[in-house]
């Protein structure tokens, strides 16, 4: 299996997302902090294959966000986000 | 369900298999009878939950099939020979079972009938699932809403929802049904006979780009599609897109 088909978006996070957050963040706007980029959370790219997901620009592919959970814990890394757009 | 509203949390709930139908020899949808179902917006999908007898639990997403006005909550799954929940959904699932799910979710691959069009709708395999509910949406609510459906498909016989794609399509002025076949094509066939590329876009696609346009499938196929749709004029913001993996099983 390719690298590529480990592939996935934003719309895969979904579930994971409602588990933390009381809006629909798919449809939040992020900037990316490395590059400025600006894209709805349900396009950029998500890896599930780690042990936890991890979101990446579509533009420059850096990494956004981290979220890994167990036992009813999460850990949320977002340092590369600048800002998120949410839809209230 | 308005989009702006904060949304309750999101909990585990059971339905009953209601009914079974074989849509392909791999494909099967599962409708269910879901008494707390609150309602979805096409496109959206649901976590399936499978609980092992020893505790081993496996959870995966699948597109809701039907529409919002529909009877029934329906998802279409497609078998994968070493999935780990799809064999269990397509094969050994009977009328009656019980199935814990929760749903709806997501929000960005979504279409509202108010949201208008024109449609252009690009579905490679089971990636026609969302599509299929957005375009029975589109029929429930009776708008002429200009809408597209390009599926690409191995054959013929991997075409899922056939008889009612081509029964909307021929009912329905404002809509158009093209397939192409990738790997095999029945004799005399009429449709497309390759992958989608840029050339079957743009003769599928709306003059000046105009409206949205829904692209799901595999990760590669909605890349090349999605890729595509910009080579012809299409804007970023205009092409919404799905992917799902390998690992969906």
């Amino acid at each position: 299996m390719e690298e590529q088909d480990l592939k996935l978006d934003g719309n895969s996070a979904a579930g994971l997302l409602r588990e933390l957050f009381t809006f629909e963040l798919t449809t939040a706007r992020g900037r990316c902090e490395n590059c400025g980029a600006v894209a709805e959370v349900g396009a950029v790219m998500v890896y599930a294959n780690a042990p936890g997901s991890v979101f990446r620009c579509p533009q420059c592919e850096s990494v956004l966000m981290r979220i890994v959970s167990n036992g009813g814990r999460y850990w949320l890394d977002a340092r590369g986000i600048s800002w998120l757009e949410i839809r209230a | 369900m308005a989009r702006a509203a904060v949304l309750g949390r999101l909990t585990w709930q059971l339905g009953e298999v209601a009914e079974l139908v074989d849509e392909t020899p791999r494909v099967k949808t599962i409708l269910l009878d879901a008494p707390d179902w609150a309602g979805h917006r096409a496109g959206q999908h649901v976590d399936v939950r499978l609980t092992a007898e020893d505790g081993y639990v496996a959870e995966r997403s699948y597109s809701i099939a039907s529409a919002p006005e529909d009877g029934r909550l329906a998802i279409t799954v497609e078998r994968l020979d070493d999935g780990e929940v799809s064999p269990y959904l397509a094969e050994e699932l009977v009328v009656g079972d019980k199935l814990e799910f929760r749903g709806p979710i997501g929000g960005y691959f979504v279409w509202e009938a108010r949201e208008g069009g024109p449609l252009l709708l690009v579905g490679g395999g089971s990636g026609v699932v969302p599509l299929r509910a957005m375009l029975r949406h589109r029929a429930a609510v009776g708008l002429d809403t200009p809408a597209r459906l390009l599926y690409s498909s191995r054959s013929l016989a991997d075409v899922i929802y056939h008889d009612e794609l081509d029964m909307l399509d021929s009912a329905d002025p404002h809509l158009e049904v093209r397939y192409a076949l990738t790997r095999e094509q029945p004799e005399g066939w009429s449709g497309y006979s390759r992958r989608v590329d840029e050339e079957i876009l743009r003769e599928t696609a709306y003059p000046n780009a105009e409206g949205i346009a829904f692209v799901c499938g595999p990760t590669r196929f909605v890349e090349t599609v999605a890729d595509g749709l910009v080579g012809i004029g299409y804007a970023p913001e205009q092409v919404r897109t799905e992917r799902f993996g390998p690992t969906g099983g």
